[in-house]
């Protein structure tokens, strides 16, 4: 039932000028979904989580969080929602513990009972009481992470939530939001960290200039490459004979004594079994899997970022 | 004032308590007439072209009227305008304000938060200073019966009474700087157009009301309603100046955040 979905949005549009930031983005997602929104710099996954989170209006289109469309519902729409866009942000004059005082009072709904154990889940507590002004980078993306906690959310809406920590606070942050997924909340991470996505996330959109060009489960994405291998063995020549006559195997070539071909995993061994029979020793055979870089990169036409947008979408 | 918007309120005023720009504000307000005092004590002239200036020595109580009235020029709209223009630019330039929009408290509640903390600055700082000046100057001239402007005797009670009641038709004229103020930091998202911009609009206001030719617009502008309280310092009380500052500052004040509202409501928050 679409209505239940903890997003769903319809020929989502937002334009600066003659820019769409978002272009016609039809998305889903369900239930459970650690999900994840990748694109290059200025791809425009910024300026969705800011429309589903009620920050800037669509110029058409909708979105709708659990049913309710933020544009209509007002900050009921962000019930059972939580996260942060470009960051999160707080007061830097207050406290650790005064800011989630704070926003447990703009949540009402017993927030505030909820502080400490936040804190602590986010390894904070001996630090809520220094001015947030004194927090490293890594401290206050962990701060951000107790705030939307607060909430007791079902669905968290994280923008690039490891960028600019080290490689040990990203390695908290991925082990916190594989631990929050863990506990049934649905999360829309945005990312331009491919390995980031593939270590999370079960489902993906890929965004070109504001349009999604592959919405689905990344282990389909991952299946959609060709799956190729290289060989070595002892009489590469008449290796090459062989398998140029084995049914299911195709793009055979001999390169500098190392075949490449590609094929089904069904195929590959009844080859190897020939090989054998025609008495050519394999010394070996490897899989060339195609990354979700490598698709990423067909993807999104080999851009890092999209530098004409990027000054203008974030 | 709903629950909700009294939460917003009430972090609001901490806010502001926790910064410092609030008692920058309230420390210059309540300084002024310490100053004032201390100078007046040192030297023997006064400032008698001034609305009760020539009385300033025969009682503590005529202080802060005269302060009052030197104040209405600049220190007292610059000190209005550090805050109110600041109260929303300030959230938009470090984004906090997308923190807060993204809770449970809707657009209107905060903002209307936001409005009832820059009006209770304001009130404060006038009373502070009210309160500083005729202690003050109390200690200095002793707390005397207070000579009205119109050269009749009130009771030093009396004249509290009247003290309290001009600095709250003071307020108004203040009130509406800063609704200004609050329109200039939530359409600008920038901290120093919005209070350089309010104090402009402030100076004009009292520019426009010394040129001539104005004569005919004075009584509406804005500057002129600093004058108000003078109906209350007159024995009968003159009610004209006092009942067309109630009116001529409530459109002051709600023009601009009315406009402010809308634009509050409805404004992309993206990366400012």
């Amino acid at each position: 039932m679409s209505e239940s979905l903890p997003i769903s949005t319809t020929g989502l549009v937002k334009r600066y000028g003659d820019i769409a930031a978002v272009n016609g983005v039809d998305l889903t997602v369900e239930r459970g979904d650690v999900f994840g929104y990748l694109g290059p710099n200025g791809a425009g996954k910024t300026t969705l989580l800011r429309i589903l989170l009620g920050l800037i209006r669509p110029t058409s289109g909708s979105a709708k969080l659990f049913g309710r469309d933020p544009l209509v519902d007002g900050v009921r729409a962000l019930d059972g929602v939580a996260g942060f866009v470009e960051g999160p942000r707080f007061y830097s004059y207050l406290s650790g513990r005064k800011n989630l005082e704070l926003l447990a009072d703009y949540d009402g709904d017993g927030a505030r009972s909820r502080i400490d154990s936040v804190l602590e889940l986010v390894e904070l507590r001996d630090r809520a009481k220094d001015r947030v002004g004194g927090y490293s980078h890594g401290m206050r993306q962990r701060l951000g992470i107790a705030s939307s906690l607060l909430r007791q959310p079902r669905l968290l809406l994280l923008d690039e939530p490891t960028t600019g920590l080290d490689p040990a606070g990203m390695r908290d942050m991925r082990d916190l939001v594989r631990r929050l997924a863990g506990e049934g909340i649905t999360i829309l991470l945005s990312s331009h960290l491919l390995n980031e996505v593939e270590d999370l996330c079960n489902r993906v959109a890929i965004i070109r200039k504001g349009g999604i060009v592959y919405e689905g489960p990344l282990n389909e994405l991952l299946a959609t490459a060709a799956t190729g291998y290289r060989l070595r063995a002892t009489d590469p020549e008449r290796a090459r004979v062989v398998l140029l006559s084995q049914g299911g195997v195709d793009g055979v070539s001999l390169v500098e004594g190392q075949l490449r071909f590609t094929a089904d995993e069904e195929a590959v061994g009844r080859a190897a079994i020939a090989l054998g029979q025609a008495r050519i020793g394999i010394t070996a055979l490897i899989p060339e899997t195609a990354s979700l870089e490598e698709l990423f990169l067909g993807l999104t036409g080999g851009e890092s970022s999209d530098h004409d947008r990027e000054a203008i979408v974030a | 004032m709903t629950a909700a918007v009294a939460k917003v309120y009430r972090w609001e005023i901490a806010k502001l308590l926790a910064q410092k720009r609030t008692y920058l504000g309230l420390v210059s307000a309540m300084a002024v007439p310490l100053i004032f005092v201390v100078v007046l004590v040192l030297q023997s002239g006064g400032p008698n072209d001034v609305p009760l200036g020539r009385y300033i020595r025969d009682t503590g109580l005529a202080t802060p009227f005269v302060v009052l009235f030197f104040m209405s020029i600049w220190g007292f709209p610059l000190i209005t305008a550090l805050v109110a223009g600041d109260i929303v630019a300030s959230e938009s330039q470090n984004g906090t304000l997308k923190t807060i929009l993204t809770r449970s408290r809707s657009r209107g509640e905060i903002f209307v938060g936001k409005i009832l903390a820059s009006i209770t600055y304001t009130l404060v700082i006038v009373f502070a200073m009210g309160i500083v000046g005729a202690v003050a100057g109390s200690i200095a001239w002793g707390f005397h019966p207070l000579t009205s402007l119109s050269g009749t005797q009130v009771s030093a009670a009396h004249g509290v009474a009247l003290l309290a009641g001009s600095l709250a038709l003071y307020v108004l004229p203040l009130a509406g700087i800063a609704a200004f103020a609050v329109l200039l930091s939530t359409v600008t998202r920038n901290s120093a157009a919005a209070v350089v911009g309010a104090l402009m609009w402030a100076l004009l206001m009292q520019l426009l009301g010394v040129l001539p030719g104005t004569e005919a617009i004075r009584p509406y502008l804005l500057g002129t309603q600093f004058e108000a309280w003078h109906g209350f310092l007159r024995i009968p009380a003159d009610w004209t100046p006092v009942i067309r500052a109630l009116w001529v500052c409530a459109l002051y004040i709600a023009a601009p955040l009315a406009t402010a509202f809308v634009v509050f409501l409805r404004r992309d928050v993206a990366g400012d």
